[in-house]
């Protein structure tokens, strides 16, 4: 196991990581400001994704595709939130999981219907296809690296947003004491479709960065959401701190898991065995870790006591 | 009087009818979709219902249904269409574990299966059965030949790679019966997969000469894709299955001049796969792959063994899918004692023509290749 290969999981563990933030945020921020599950943000990181390939492909432009799963998801996230989220806030959380279940249901065949089931492939943009050399002479994927800049990006705009803004106090103020930044005036109703329409758009973007590595297609959001559910718990619900540091550490656990767990069985055992144990137990490893830190912290890392 | 007497026309027409309708032959096929692995059983299914159109035949009624790559999905199409539909032959299946699941319970009850693709070892060995007819391969086939086509190459330091799954293991497994150099990593993937920058990083730091990978439909693309990205140049070898006809259009220039290895390609220069690649250009308007080919295959075994015999007996019906009296696009084709194939696996270079990117044979991998597990099989 050398240093170079060690060092190029990381930045992977890091590119996976910020790509769950991207997820993660939206979830968590609607979780906690609004107390609702939503299981269709899957739906929405799908929509991002499409919107991106379709704009990519009639435009030929990456930027103007980026642009678009921007809007397009913000959109979707709006529209639903206003024709059906919006009814579900005083419902308990089963009706809210049933509601959201029904909403992949519509997207995906929606999608389906518009795109048809074949997956759609995007490429990378000219600037930034191939690979970088690094110092210390790595040598890695300048996309990949453009999304671990692109995400920390959004992330420190996030915190911006939230701690800085008049827009971050009402979101804060909505998660500890709704009734009460009603009663001081402020349009609770529009503040909750901006929130929506804000983790939406997130969770756009991150499908169409995604989707261009790999591949634009029907269904792809489910697994990544449980994954980001995966985070929050982690996180703690309602913290974007929280968020950041659970994304990362499911990314670097997973991806260094992945690596390092076969190779340790190795020097027990021989070869295939140990791939195909390591690699089994490394698929466990970040449920693992969810399960240790809720004995540790039942509320999460960074999630406050109820 | 006259009424007796229609009645009577009625009644003998009836009567005759009842043997032309006993030859209909009622085919349920479950194949892939939607989703990553569409591209496969779209093509599987335009392939089969494309020999149906050139026979010309209405005796074939075929029911498609959509698996997801799903195993449970799978079991309960099989068992809807072998109780409620009542079909008399199950094809369409793409993915091994989904064969697995379905494959060994309809042989038991008593129902033909036509493999377009799927060919797991054990179905190949101990477990073969009398109603289990491969019309692909055995699924270590194609690596083995990629595996003789490295040391022909002289590739004697293998990165080797594989979805974890009964195909992906037969993968790995064929490659190493025939490789002879040493290994400088062994991986297995998830199956769906779709982001591998752990396995590339881990190619990169191997050390290897070339690398192996079996990664059929939409995990090759992301693989290729991701690959072309990264930077590394060590050279590309793999079964047709990570360089079919699908994956080399969203690839592209990427996978030119990659040697691959495959039972069938489209400039094969025999009457039956001319007429083939025409007919399928023209009816869909792209060049078929080796999985369309498969599907063509499996439909003109069906139509030459229902101009033998009758599908209710089914011990004639056995022996006439068992002379595979067809015109096969591979050209020479014949069944091994265990029904799985013995043909020529040959080696396909990607190349490009006009804007399409395909591939053109250039050399032979191996001749009149059966499989390893045959002599297991007793039938």
């Amino acid at each position: 196991m050398s240093v170079m290969l060690l060092i190029e999981q990381v930045l992977n563990g890091l590119q996976y990581g910020v790509m769950l933030f991207l997820m993660a945020a939206g979830l968590t921020l609607v979780f906690g400001v609004m107390g609702l599950i939503n299981l269709a943000h899957g739906s929405l990181y799908m929509v991002g994704a499409f919107a991106c390939a379709g704009v990519a492909a009639a435009t030929g432009s990456f930027w103007l595709g980026l642009a678009a799963s921007l809007a397009a998801a913000a959109a979707a996230g709006a529209l639903v939130e206003v024709a059906v989220i919006r009814r579900l806030y005083d419902r308990d959380h089963l009706d809210q999981v049933l509601a959201t279940f029904a909403l992949i249901l519509v997207f995906s065949e929606g999608t389906r219907w518009l795109f048809g089931s074949f997956p759609l492939y995007l490429s990378v943009p000219e600037v930034l296809s191939g690979a970088v050399t690094l110092p210390g002479g790595i040598e890695y994927s300048l996309y990949r690296l453009a999304i671990i800049v692109a995400g920390f990006a959004v992330a420190a705009g996030l915190f911006w947003l939230i701690g800085r803004t008049r827009l971050g106090v009402r979101i804060r103020a909505g998660e500890s004491d709704r009734e009460m930044i009603a009663a001081l005036g402020v349009d609770i109703r529009k503040l909750y479709t901006v929130v929506f329409a804000l983790g939406a758009a997130l969770a756009g973007l991150a499908g169409a960065l995604v989707g261009t590595i790999q591949s634009v297609q029907v269904g792809m959001g489910e697994p990544v959401l449980i994954l980001a559910f995966v985070v929050i718990v982690i996180g703690g619900i309602g913290s974007i701190k929280g968020a950041l540091v659970g994304a990362l550490l499911v990314g670097m656990t997973d991806t260094l898991g992945k690596v390092l767990l076969p190779v340790a069985f190795g020097t027990v055992m021989d070869a295939s065995d140990a791939t195909a144990i390591g690699s089994a137990l490394a698929s466990m490893l970040i449920y693992i870790l969810m399960a240790g830190v809720l004995i540790y912290r039942p509320q999460g890392l960074f999630g406050e006591a109820h | 009087m006259n009424l007796l007497k229609s009645t009577a026309a009625a009644m003998t027409a009836l009567a005759l009818a009842v043997p032309a309708q006993a030859e209909d032959v009622k085919v349920g096929m479950i194949t892939t979709l939607s989703g990553g692995g569409a591209g496969l059983g779209i093509d599987v299914r335009d392939g089969f219902q494309l020999a149906l159109k050139l026979a010309g035949t209405d005796g074939v009624e075929l029911i498609v249904e959509d698996d997801q790559r799903k195993p449970d999905v799978a079991v309960q199409l099989a068992d809807k269409m072998i109780q409620s539909e009542q079909v008399d032959v199950l094809t369409g299946i793409i993915w091994s574990n989904l064969a697995m699941a379905v494959v060994p319970a309809a042989t038991a009850q008593g129902k033909f299966y036509l493999s377009p693709n799927a060919g797991p070892s054990a179905l190949a060995g101990a477990r073969c059965h009398e109603n289990y007819f491969n019309v692909a391969w055995q699924n270590d086939n194609l690596h083995e030949a990629a595996g003789a086509y490295a040391n022909d190459a002289g590739f004697s330091n293998s990165f080797i790679m594989a979805p974890n799954y009964p195909a992906g293991q037969d993968a790995l497994a064929g490659y190493k019966r025939f490789y002879e150099g040493d290994l400088a990593g062994e991986v297995y993937t998830k199956l769906g997969q779709s982001d591998y920058a752990s396995e590339i990083a881990q190619i990169r730091a191997s050390g290897a000469d070339s690398v192996f990978f079996f990664l059929p439909g939409g995990m090759g693309i992301a693989f290729m894709k991701q690959y072309a990205e990264s930077g590394v140049d060590i050279p590309l070898v793999g079964p047709a299955f990570s360089f079919d006809q699908g994956i080399l259009q969203a690839v592209g220039a990427a996978a030119l001049g990659v040697k691959n290895t495959s039972q069938w390609s489209k400039d094969l220069d025999n009457a039956a796969n001319r007429t083939f690649v025409d007919a399928f250009q023209e009816e869909y308007g792209r060049l078929p792959s080796l999985y369309a080919s498969q599907g063509y295959d499996t439909a003109n075994l069906l139509l030459s063994a229902m101009e033998k015999a009758d599908v209710a007996d089914q011990d004639a019906f056995r022996a006439a899918l068992k002379e595979a009296d067809f015109a096969s696009t591979r050209g020479d084709f014949a069944f091994n004692t265990n029904h799985h194939p013995i043909q020529d696996i040959y080696v396909r270079e990607v190349i490009q023509e006009g804007d399409v990117f395909t591939n053109k044979i250039v050399g032979v991998a191996l001749e009149d290749r059966g499989d390893a597990y045959a002599a297991e099989c007793n039938m």
